[in-house]
């Protein structure tokens, strides 16, 4: 049999860290990972945030981010050596035998140049095709990949596409060279569910056409196991589990992967309350400044005291400026909203201050909202402090059992937020939330940024606080298995519109609407051939 | 071209004359303000009330402030700036041989020093912490920080006079071909190009350095494209913002604050005949030629302005 196509062995990657006030440190970001490709597969690369997939991914382009150094082992493309290669030598493979498709193909696009100029640019350059030729594939490939209009698709600028489309062009450069191996990096991570889908198709399509081999780094082990042959589980830059795409996914066998392959399968049981709600929007409308259209019109949603209300939906149905609208940093145009029995003023600079305490909210980014330099006690103290007006010993005393309830325990009070991690971050937001003693949590896709294993155990927390402090939260996301974990009433938002909304076990029931039955089967499945069967029906 | 970036262009134009009618009114403000008259400046130890006050009526120092500024102001839009009153000569025509004195020296400055500085920014960005990058800071920086009166009369000690490779002072007449011309000027220019060089050539790299971070240069480098090409083809275009606008800065520089050069190498420019007339305090020349530069200053900023907004490509092809 021939030499594999990529053979990686015992690559170890590191980098120097230059901790402030520190003597500058090394760090191994992959340690003895070994693997091969052959000629027209598909690696897929799996792990969470840190796991040095990216890094891996890059390491087959001989390239490393910033001051990331491949220090050791051999890796073997085409049978060459090209670990230690350097200038000219690397130039004549990057682009031209290896290509790359970045996770957002919005911010790896030129803004100032033309599409077609910029998918045809590696093939001309390595003279790999003649500007004429590169072009007529350029068209071919756009065609192939479900682009609008394909043959002037290329004279556009990246900012006159979408984002679904961008990524689609972004694998059309890719593969207009006629590379051996292609690098996705996340390529359809940054996507809507429903564009998702036939962005992972038409890449599925393209590399079965073209035969081409592939490496496709993800997070999602639901999407990987629609496309590759064989899988590469990661940690900490080291390999777990490397085996074939069907035994990973139906016999994992180390504890890591188990972990990763059930945390897919949450359900929560759906609670039932006749209590009156605590928050309740009736004809809601909102506009922005400007725009004629409306962003929300017409919406009614009810919350039970206790309960969970998932608001789910795809970028710009809206979902996040209802949230806006119920904390009144948005006035409503028209429409009301009753909170707790009594009527909510639009705007919040003229809420009470108990209107303000007792409605909440969490983030999407716990990095961007939590002051740098402020210690985990005085983030999580200066709500007690400012709606209790707690000091001193009685407000330690709080700030530590606020700590206790999320889980992390006092000895992280004096710790700023650059010391802790994604998921303990998120934590201390829920216990700044919680210190103001709110009925309702707005929690805006507090889990999104998170990795999988970790995102389940903020629910849980999210769960186990609801059943003791009985407060209520709605919860905005795009995820539907994070819906199913956590809900007891959904709201399906599409464009502006409620196109949908009842109890969970009425919602996620038959009959659907055309787009809750779109959404939902856009979800990845954890089985292989799972997306033939989706593209097929959809085909009939 | 398309309705928003016609209305973006017609905003900044509108902008630039408010600026300008502002400006006209500062200038008129401050020569007003100024202790003493030009009734007192032209008699000097002669003045007797009588002869001031003859002299006042004659020049038409007694009408109100405002309805001089008018008058004045209506001149000016007609294109009549007045005369001198110590010489009693028209001020347009005497300001027009010395304005294409002064454009033509900072037009040729300018021709030398953008491109130059521009080449060497990308340059410097191509060996970034190497030694062509900090060699030519450290030349560019050493030549802006030498005060430009001091630069002028060590370029005119050594090349002029040890050397005699051009001519100590840089005077111009119509008999002049334009190669003798150039000569004649090739001090003051060298030393205009070293004073601005500087600041641009930082620019360009510091500009093109930002954009180097982004994700679209990664993707650039991993098409095995050439780092020279990477920077020309793909960091250059996004940074012609930054760049036009340090670099109209110092056209502007080169033509409103070149006073120092030109005295200093007697050139018949805009510079030496302000100097003269505020030293008479001649008024009515000194309201012209701020308002003139203010005009250049103006215009100046509003064109690399104009340029941001025509190469952006989000505003000039719209989704």
């Amino acid at each position: 049999m021939d030499k594999p196509l990529l053979q990686i062995d015992n690559l170890t990657i590191e980098a120097t860290a230059y901790p402030p006030g520190e003597a500058p440190r090394r760090i191994t970001i992959v340690d003895g990972v070994s693997l091969s490709l052959e000629k027209g597969k598909v690696l897929g690369l799996i792990g969470e945030s840190g796991a040095g997939k990216s890094t891996i991914g890059l390491s087959a382009m001989a390239y490393g981010r910033g001051g990331i150094e491949l220090s050791g082992g051999e890796i073997h493309l085409n049978g060459r050596e090209i670990r230690k290669a350097r200038g000219r030598v690397l130039r004549s493979l990057r682009g031209a035998e290896v290509t790359y498709v970045a996770q957002s193909a919005a911010a790896a696009f030129n803004p100032a140049k033309r599409l077609m100029e910029q998918v045809t640019e590696a093939a001309i350059t390595h003279g790999r095709a003649t500007k004429a030729v590169a072009e007529k594939r350029a068209v071919d490939l756009f065609r192939k990949l479900g682009l609008p209009e394909p043959e002037s698709f290329g004279n556009r600028y990246p900012h006159q596409v979408s984002g679904g489309q961008l990524q689609r062009a972004m694998t059309a450069m890719a593969l207009c060279p006629q590379p051996d191996l292609v690098i996705f990096d996340e390529p359809t991570t940054a996507l809507d569910v429903t564009t998702q889908l036939g962005v992972l198709a038409a890449i599925k399509a393209a590399i079965q056409d073209q035969g081409v081999a592939a490496l496709y780094i993800t997070h999602d082990l639901a999407v990987v196991a629609q496309i590759a042959d064989d899988i590469m589980v990661l940690r900490h830059g080291k390999t777990v589990e490397y085996g074939t795409a069907e035994q990973i996914i139906t016999a994992p066998k180390e504890e890591y992967t188990q972990a990763l392959v059930s945390v897919v399968a949450k359900d929560h049981e759906e609670k039932n309350t006749d209590l009156p709600p605590i928050l309740e929007v009736k004809g809601l409308r909102a506009n922005y400044l400007g725009m004629t259209r409306d962003v929300l019109s017409n919406i009614n949603v009810a919350i039970q005291p206790g309960t969970t209300l998932a608001v789910v939906g795809e970028s710009g149905s809206g979902k996040s400026t209802l949230a806006r609208v119920i904390t009144g940093l948005l006035p409503l145009s028209a429409g009301q909203m009753v909170f707790d029995g009594r009527p909510l003023t639009p705007d919040q600079k003229s809420r009470s201050r108990d209107d303000l305490r007792e409605l909440q909210m969490i983030y999407q980014m716990a990095d961007v909202a939590m002051n740098p330099r402020q210690t985990v006690g005085t983030i999580i103290g200066r709500p007690l402090q400012f709606y209790f007006g707690m000091k001193g010993k009685v407000l330690r005393n709080r700030v530590v059992e606020l700590l206790d309830e999320i889980e992390l325990g006092e000895k992280f009070i004096d710790r700023y937020p650059a010391e802790l991690s994604g998921g303990q971050k998120q934590r201390v937001c829920i216990a700044r939330a919680l210190a103001a003693k709110p009925k309702l949590i707005i929690c805006d896709e507090v889990t999104s940024a998170l990795d999988p294993l970790v995102a389940e155990g903020i629910l849980k927390l999210l769960a186990d606080l609801q059943e003791r402090e009985q407060v209520s939260y709605m919860f905005i996301t795009h995820d539907i298995a994070t819906v199913r974990a956590i809900a007891d009433t959904i709201a399906v938002m599409h464009l502006g519109k409620l196109v949908r909304y009842g109890k969970k076990s009425e919602v996620l029931a038959p009959p659907f609407d055309d787009y809750t039955d779109m959404l939902l089967k856009s979800v990845p499945e954890l089985r292989m051939g799972w997306m033939e069967e989706v593209m097929g029906t959809a085909a009939e | 071209m398309n309705a928003l970036v016609l209305k973006l262009l017609v905003q900044r134009i509108s902008l630039g004359l408010v600026l300008i009618f502002f400006v006209s009114i500062m200038i008129f403000l401050g020569t007003q303000i100024l202790p003493g008259d030009v009734a007192q400046a032209i008699l000097g130890q002669s003045a007797t009330p009588e002869s001031l006050a003859n002299l006042r009526e004659e020049l038409g120092l007694n009408i109100p402030a405002y309805q001089r500024y008018l008058s004045w102001l209506g001149g000016v839009l007609q294109g009549d700036l007045g005369t001198s009153l110590t010489n009693g000569r028209d001020i347009g025509q005497s300001i027009a041989d010395r304005m294409g004195n002064t454009l033509f020296l900072a037009a040729w400055a300018a021709i030398i020093s953008v491109p130059l500085a521009i080449t060497l920014g990308l340059i410097s960005v191509l060996y970034r912490g190497r030694w062509p990058d900090k060699l030519i800071s450290a030349v560019t920086l050493s030549a802006i920080s030498v005060p430009e009166f001091m630069m002028s009369y060590i370029l005119m000690y050594y090349v002029a006079v040890q050397l005699g490779w051009a001519p100590s002072v840089a005077m111009l007449n119509d008999r002049m071909s334009m190669l003798d011309k150039l000569h004649a000027i090739s001090l003051p220019i060298a030393v205009l190009v070293m004073v601005v060089l500087a600041h641009m050539m930082r620019m360009t790299r510091a500009a093109l350095l930002n954009v180097m971070q982004s994700a679209y240069i990664e993707t650039a480098e991993l098409k095995g494209i050439r780092r020279s090409s990477v920077i020309w083809r793909h960091a250059f275009p996004n940074s012609i913002a930054p760049i036009v606008n340090v670099v109209m800065l110092n056209m502007a520089y080169l033509v409103v604050g070149v006073v120092v050069v030109e005295v200093v190498f007697v050139y018949p420019g805009m510079g030496q005949y302000l100097v003269d007339h505020v030293a008479k305090r001649d008024v009515p020349v000194v309201q012209a030629c701020g308002l003139i530069f203010a005009a250049v200053y103006i215009f100046l900023n509003m064109f690399a302005d104009i340029v941001s907004i025509l190469a952006n490509p989000r505003l000039r092809h719209p989704k």
